[in-house]
Formats: C-alpha cells, structure tokens, sequence
C-alpha cells in the first residue's frame, strides 16, 4: 500500500555509459507499471535502482514520501522476481520462502502460517519439501513469486519473470499474475520487453528507449495516441505500417500517391507516415495498390502482407492489412487500398516527433 | 571377431601389465614387512606372506622403542593426521574467504590481488624455505603444530578454484539475499557454503593427501621425536635402526611405509564419489 515518486533519475556507470537519463514518475498506490522497452534501453538497470541493487547517480527516489536513496535494498521493504528465479537451490521450496521473513527475526509459528498461507494462495502447498530442482519451470516461478509475496512487501518487482517460460505458461501466469496482484493489492512494477505481456498487464505502461522515458500511459493511450514515432512502433502487434512521405505543395506525397487531408505540415523534411493495420480498408477505386506477398489465417482475421505500388526499391514499403476472416487472397493479386485518414499519424524521420 | 579379440586381448595385456607395475612395489613392501628381520637379511626381498606380521606391526605400532627410541607409529600417525586436517581445512578456509572477498566484495584492485596471489603458485615452498624457517623459529613455534601448519595454509590453487566456483554462481542469489536481508555473513555460511559443499569436499580431499605427504617442511621444523610426522619416520628409520651395530630392522621400516600409505588411501576410496562431483559437476 505504498506509492512511490522518481523524480531526475540519472544513472551514469564508471565506463561513461549513461543508461537511465533523466526520468521522472509517480506511482501511485495499487498501480501495476509496466517497463516496456527493446533490451538494452535501461529499463532494468531502473527496475534495480529501485530495488536499491543499484547506486542512483542522480535524482530522488521516494517511498511514500520517503527517500530511500540511502536506504539499503533490505530495509526499503521492497520484493523482487528475478528472471531466472534466483531460488536458493540447496533450500526446501519452504525455506527458500522463509528465508526472507526469519532473517527480519519474525517468529517460527507466524513463519510457519504465513508460508504455508501463501503456498495455499499460489497452490503449492504440496511441493513445499522439494528443493527447486525437482520443480517445473512454471512451479519455480510460483515459488519466486511466493517468496516476494509472503514478506507482503510494499513494493512488488518483476525482472522479465515469465521469459524462461514456453508461450502456453507465459500466458497463464500473466494472467495469474494481474488476479494476485489485483488481490493483493500491491504496487508492482514489472520490466518486460514483450509488448504483448506490456499491454496485457499494464495499468499504465512506460515505454523506454535510450534510457528515458518515451511514453507513459494507459496502453490503449499509447496505442491510439503515441507521442513520438518510437512508441508507435514498438506498441502493437502486427507493427504499425510506417511508410516515407513528403509534404509539398499543401499535399502529402506517399510514394506516388497523394494523400488528401493533411494541412500545415513542414515542407521538406522527411516525414514518416503510420497506419495500424486495422485501420486500411480495401477499397475497389483505393488510392494505394499492393500485390501480395504473404496472407497469413489467424483464424478470426488474417493479415495480408504486400509491397505498395510506386516507391523506389530501396525505401521501405512493405505494408501489412488486417483483413476479415473472408477475406481469401492468394500471392500476386493486386489489391486495391484505402487508408482511414483520421486514424494516419505523421512523424518525422529526424526526431520521430509526432506532427498529427 | 578375431580382430577384436586379439584387440582386447592386447588392451587387456596393457593394462594388466600396467596394474602390475604400479602396484608390485607396494605389494613387496607389504609382504617384506610380514616376514623377520633375519630372513630379509639372508634372502632380501620378500614376494609371499611370512609369518611375523603380527609382532612387527604391534611393535611399530605400539611399543616404546620398537621404532623409534621414544615415538611409536601411532604416535605419528597422529601428528600426520593433525598436520594432513589442519592442512586441508586450514587451506579450505583461508582460500575460501580469500575467494569470497576477491569475488563478492568488488574493491579496487581485486583483479591485480587475485593475480599477485595467483603469482604465489611460483613461490613454493622450497624457495622461500629458509625465511620461512627464520620466522617460525622467531615465533619459537619449531616442533608445535601451528608451526608445522600455519605456514603452509596459504593456497593460490584453493583460492582459483573457488574463486572460479564462486563466479559461477548467479549474481541474482547474491541480489535476492539482499533482499532478503541476509548480509555477507550471512550470504556467505547460508548460501555459498552449502552451494560449494562438493567443492569443498574434493579440495579437502586432495589437501588432505598433500598435507600428509608434506616431506621437506616437516624434515627441517620437527627436531624432536614427539612432533616428527610418519613421513619423517620412515627417512628417520633407517638411521634409528642401523645405530647400535644390530641387525638392521629392514621389515620395520617396510610396516611404517605400509602405514604411511594407508590412510590417504582409505580417505580416497571412501570419498571418491564426491571427489569426482565436487570437481566435474556444478550444482545447478
């Protein structure tokens, strides 16, 4: 039940490299965050820095009002999920829980209850003997978690937990994972780079890149409304189709094709248009034309890939349409295209500012 | 099918042959050391049982003077094992703590001590004999067992092994018991000591054999019967016996071999399985 407020956090490591710049949040109490970002773009390192496992170079970090900078990763009362567990593997799955709670010197009978509840919460009450190794993937991971929950901490961590997963238990602990969090109330942040995983857990989600902040949000906020290019192309799935244009002359010019109604922008600069594959609508007199490439049968949809008539060969152009589940296409055919002009967004290359 | 047998049929005649030429010697010593003095004298080496073994083994064992003017062999045996434990877990401690401050604790200049340490593996004893000597004779520690032992303890091998073992563990065990409030204490006797019990165990081990074997050390430290080790007293023997103009005891100096071999022996056969793990496998 805590809330907690970063404000100009900077890491800067000895070799120079400058991996969280700048960020400034408030987590307010019982939020689920989600990190979202490519590896590499300091999401983690500002997972840990929260967690304390890291120095912060700069900046003010509190918990509930409190700065914890000083304060050692023991005593902020903080728990963590580690990517792969990070179980004592020489410990009974009971001892690995209670390892946390008898080093705070709680009492052998509360230990005891309070383990034995949680194994109950997370069903495994029955492995509670074992040692890690005789568990499965996904058992262990319920045992990471158990030890994070059974300290009722005020903040829960997640490092990329569900990463050694295969894809049927990815889902099922993600789903696990918002119910226990709902219930118990606690204000987690969880660091991932799957968008899908982001977009599903998040109450509002962070997307990094380069170490700052691109985006913060609600995921459908940043889905209809990224602010800067990146966040346009790292959420969602398929991506969103990204296509060169120009404005001249008081037009937008995608290729060959001019597209109406679009005012105001900068003349002579690259621009990026951005059209989520939901939002292209065949059309028989359709401005765009493509011949496809690819048609792949989700079931209840099915996306047609293809190149757009009209752009040099060395431009990107390919373009990807989420169609009906009647919609039958086979290679090669030409299909005609319209886009929902309201629904386009347009960057520009050189910052990936967004301008519509 | 003739191909093959005559193959195992040599592999087989290889290795046998192999077997015998390790093992006669020590066969010989054990036989010679069962018959008597006389007829070791008369005929030389022994190849068969005789029929003194009993007497010569109580006699070395435990009889005042039957060895040595003063010390039996168990007596020795003793000092052996106290110098061979000391020696193992001695080495496994310092070499273990010298791992965990080089591996957990990043101070500057870890990497270069952990060389400089490593460099000592260029300094045996054998050179740095006599100041070695100089010191443990300063501290007026000749003929105790802290003599004996301290100067040997520190290991440049124990400290590699472990501190490779160590930078095998997972940096996030050492995260979550931070986590969960466990200091470096506590890492250390909760965590990294029951991970590395293999380790621990297949260093002991070796260290143990080593440390019974020490020859030179012992030899220049133990001037007095009491403190001499059974490795001593077999170069020390062949002294004691041919004093006196006597029949030389040549079927003496034979048990104390057979006993200076024993335990390292049994130590290896009854530890082998975990000799082999601690030093193979990683626990995962």
């Amino acid at each position: 039940m805590s809330t907690l407020t970063l404000s100009g956090i900077n890491k800067r490591y000895d070799n120079g490299a400058h991996a969280v710049r700048g960020v400034d949040m408030d987590i307010s109490d019982g939020e689920l965050i989600v990190f979202v970002g490519p590896s590499g773009c300091g999401k983690s390192t500002l997972l840990r820095m929260v967690a304390g496992l890291e120095a912060i170079t700069e900046g003010e970090m509190k918990i509930d009002g409190t700065r914890i900078n000083e304060i050692s990763p023991a005593d902020r009362d903080v728990a963590m999920v580690f990517q792969n567990y990070a179980l004592y593997p020489h410990m009974s799955v009971f001892r690995n829980m209670a390892y946390g709670l008898s080093n705070r010197g709680m009492a052998k009978s509360d230990i005891e209850a309070k383990v034995r509840e949680t194994a109950r919460m997370l069903r495994i009450e029955d492995y509670l003997e074992r040692k890690p190794a005789q568990l499965s993937g996904g058992q262990r991971q319920r045992v990471a978690m158990g030890r994070a929950i059974v300290r009722s901490p005020k903040l829960f961590l997640f490092d990329e937990p569900l990463s050694n997963l295969d894809a049927k238990l990815r889902v099922q602990m993600r789903i696990e994972i918002k119910r226990l969090q709902r219930e118990l109330g606690v204000t987690s942040i969880y660091v991932t780079h799957d968008q899908t995983e982001a977009m599903t857990l998040a109450d509002r989600l962070a997307v990094i890149n380069e170490g700052k902040v691109e985006q913060m949000g609600s995921p459908m906020d940043l889905y209809s409304d990224p602010k800067t290019l990146f966040v346009a192309s790292f959420i969602g799935s398929p991506h969103i189709n990204l296509l060169p244009a120009r404005f001249e002359n008081g037009e937008l010019q995608v290729g060959a094709t001019t597209m109406p109604g679009f005012e105001a922008l900068p003349e002579g600069v690259p621009l990026m248009l951005g059209v989520r594959p939901e939002h292209i609508a065949q059309h028989p007199e359709g401005a765009f034309e493509i011949s496809v490439d690819l048609v792949e049968q989700l079931g209840a949809d099915s996306l047609i890939y293809g190149a757009v008539s009209g752009f040099n060969g060395d431009e990107p152009h390919e373009l990807c349409v989420r169609a009906g589940e009647a919609s039958q296409r086979e290679p090669g055919e030409l299909l005609k295209l319209n886009f929902e002009t309201d629904r386009a967004m347009v960057f520009r290359q050189d910052s990936g500012e967004r301008l519509v | 099918m003739n191909n093959s047998f005559l193959h195992r049929f040599s592999t087989h005649g290889i290795l046998i042959l192999g077997t015998i030429f390790m093992s006669a010697p020590v066969w010989i010593a054990f036989m010679s050391s069962t018959h008597s003095a006389d007829t070791l004298f008369r005929e030389g080496l022994q190849y068969w049982f005789g029929g003194n073994f009993f007497e010569t083994y109580y006699e070395v064992l435990f009889v005042e003077g039957g060895v040595m003017k003063k010390v039996t062999a168990l007596e020795m045996l003793g000092n052996s094992m106290i110098l061979g434990l000391g020696f193992a877990i001695g080495k496994v401690v310092i070499s273990m703590s010298a791992a965990y401050a080089i591996v957990y604790f990043r101070f500057r200049l870890a990497t270069p001590l952990f060389w400089v340490i490593f460099l000592t593996l260029l300094l045996p004893l054998e050179v740095r004999i006599v100041p070695s000597y100089e010191v443990v004779a300063g501290l007026g520690l000749l003929n105790t067992h802290t003599g004996l032992i301290v100067p040997l303890i520190a290991s440049a091998t124990g400290t590699f092994f472990f501190r490779q073992y160590f930078k095998s563990v997972p940096e996030e065990l050492l995260e979550a018991a931070r986590l969960d409030n466990a200091g470096p204490m506590r890492f250390l006797i909760d965590v990294l000591v029951p991970l590395s019990k293999t380790m621990i165990a297949a260093i002991m081990i070796i260290m143990f054999v080593v440390g019974w074997n020490q020859y030179l050390w012992p030899l220049m430290m133990t001037t007095e019967e009491n403190s001499y080790t059974i490795v001593i007293g077999i170069k020390q023997i062949y002294q004691v016996l041919s004093e006196g103009g006597e029949l030389p005891q040549f079927q003496k100096a034979f048990a104390l071999t057979i006993l200076a071999v024993l335990p390292p022996v049994v130590v290896v056969l009854v530890f082998q399985s975990w000799f082999v793990k601690g030093l193979v496998e990683s626990e995962k």
